[in-house]
């Protein structure tokens, strides 16, 4: 068993909520060069040169790369072998969130209630996803994200005779529905299988793999590449004014599911694929 | 292609002369507004009463910017999603507004407003908030302190680089600059 005080949390997704909307991971920016040096229209080079340009400006600067600094999403992997001490869980991370987006001068995005829609003023709450692991170890990542981009994501329930043909139609009609909304050049989360709410949460974790890094499966790889190809083919490009490049990335995780079921969910990041992680 | 240098308040004269694609450079002053300014400010044509900005020949950006860290004017200011705005857009531009920057598609009632009232959509670059910021010289909250993020500022901006995506006569650059590059 291992003691940690929930002041070193509240410390670090503090810093991590300010670094990932400051720093934009640079395998990120190393596929805005690829596809700089790949697109074939004009104004997009000159869109992906200035995304460049940007994220340089926002790490130099300490300013956020987007003014949408989102919904703080808060991955959490926690040791089974972690005692926690002084202090509550969920409020360390909200107070983490709230120490982070006041001190960065992040803009808070928050609404209280849905339907009230008062903006809470401190970014909270946070979207968290706790998962229990073996070890005495925390790993916390903190992935904000951009309403722009989350609000042209969706789900579906399959049917299984749909299959993987079901699929792909479905992730396609998606983007080209998308279409210059959510900031291209995108990278798409996919999640498949498990049920509905397993499947949303598979394709927000698969936003968080390295940029284009495949997945470990062969066939799943493989219809990670297909579905590039194809809504690359879409014209949509950068800012949507037309190009090869509409996304950056297609990761797909997968999971079981029922006899009955093939759920869908495609997570639309933006550009400004944020996240970043610590260990304590 | 050269940019056209444009300076508010904007003549009809002027708006009705930018097609989709020409690139622009923005000077003056323009007002930042979201969707529950948006609200309130259609509210208040609905009772008839007057609006806290004036809008004839103004734009309006819409846009949330991050706090302004210290000695700065402004923090972050990237363009927002403009469709949320298409159900108050028509009722503004029948009073005078004659654009907007934004990024993403328009609905069919906005793009009928603008022909009718010679007025155009512009984008700027979706994310790129840090490198836009630095054309903003001057802010200052003018209406609806209360809505944080989403009140309304008055915006002074040098050469604010933006396209014309939808202008007077029902053209549409994501439509036409898509078909270009379509392979499906």
């Amino acid at each position: 068993m291992r003691t940690v005080d929930c002041k070193i949390i509240i410390d670090e997704v503090a810093r991590l909520c300010q670094e990932a909307n400051f720093k934009l991971e640079e395998d990120v920016i190393a596929s805005f060069k690829r596809s700089c040096a790949s697109e074939v229209s004009q104004s997009g080079k000159e869109i992906l040169n200035l995304l460049v340009e940007n994220a340089n400006i926002a790490a130099a600067e300490s300013l956020p790369m987007c003014q949408d600094t989102g919904v703080a999403v808060v991955f959490v992997e926690m040791g089974q072998d972690v005692h926690l001490i002084n202090g509550d869980f969920t409020e360390a991370i909200n107070e983490g969130v709230r120490r982070g987006y006041r001190e960065g001068y992040l803009r808070k995005s928050m609404v209280g209630h849905p339907f009230e829609r008062v903006n809470t003023g401190d970014n909270t709450p946070a979207v968290i996803h706790l998962k229990l692991v073996p070890g005495d170890q925390i790993k916390i990542t903190v992935a904000p994200k951009g309403g722009g981009s989350e609000n042209m994501s969706a789900l579906k329930m399959l049917k299984p005779a749909e299959g993987v043909e079901g699929v792909k139609k479905f992730v396609l009609d998606t983007i080209r529905n998308a279409g210059p909304n959510p900031c291209p050049p995108l990278i798409i989360g996919v999640g498949i299988g498990g049920t509905m709410e397993k499947c949303a949460l598979l394709a927000k974790e698969a936003l968080l793999r390295p940029v284009g890094q495949p997945h470990p499966l062969p066939d799943i790889a493989k219809l990670e590449q297909e579905l590039l190809v194809s809504i690359n083919r879409l014209g949509i490009g950068p800012s949507g004014l037309g190009g090869i490049t509409t996304a950056l990335a297609v990761h797909i995780e997968i999971f079981g599911s029922h006899i009955a079921s093939l759920p869908v969910a495609v997570n639309i990041n933006c550009h400004a694929a944020r996240h970043k992680s610590v260990v304590i | 292609m050269t940019r056209v240098r444009l300076t508010t308040p904007l003549s009809g004269e002027i708006t009705t002369n930018l097609r989709i694609g020409q690139q622009v450079l923005i000077n003056g002053v323009i007002y930042t507004a979201r969707d529950a300014a948006h609200k309130r400010l259609v509210e208040l044509l609905d009772q008839g009463k007057e609006l806290p900005i004036e809008l004839e020949g103004q734009i309006i950006y819409y846009v949330g910017p991050s706090p302004a860290p210290p000695g700065r004017v402004i923090g972050s200011a990237g363009p927002t999603t403009a469709g949320r705005m298409d159900a108050y857009a028509p009722r503004l531009i029948e009073q005078g507004l004659k654009g907007m920057i934004g990024k993403g598609a328009r609905s069919a009632a906005v793009v009928e407003a603008m022909k009718k009232h010679g007025a155009v959509y512009f984008a700027a670059i979706g994310g790129a908030a840090a490198l836009i910021s630095r054309c903003i010289v001057e802010s200052e909250v003018v209406a609806y302190p209360d809505l944080g993020p989403e009140a309304i500022h008055r915006l002074v901006v040098k050469d604010f680089p933006a396209i014309v995506v939808n202008d007077a006569y029902g053209g549409d650059l994501y439509q036409e600059g898509r078909k270009l590059y379509c392979q499906e």
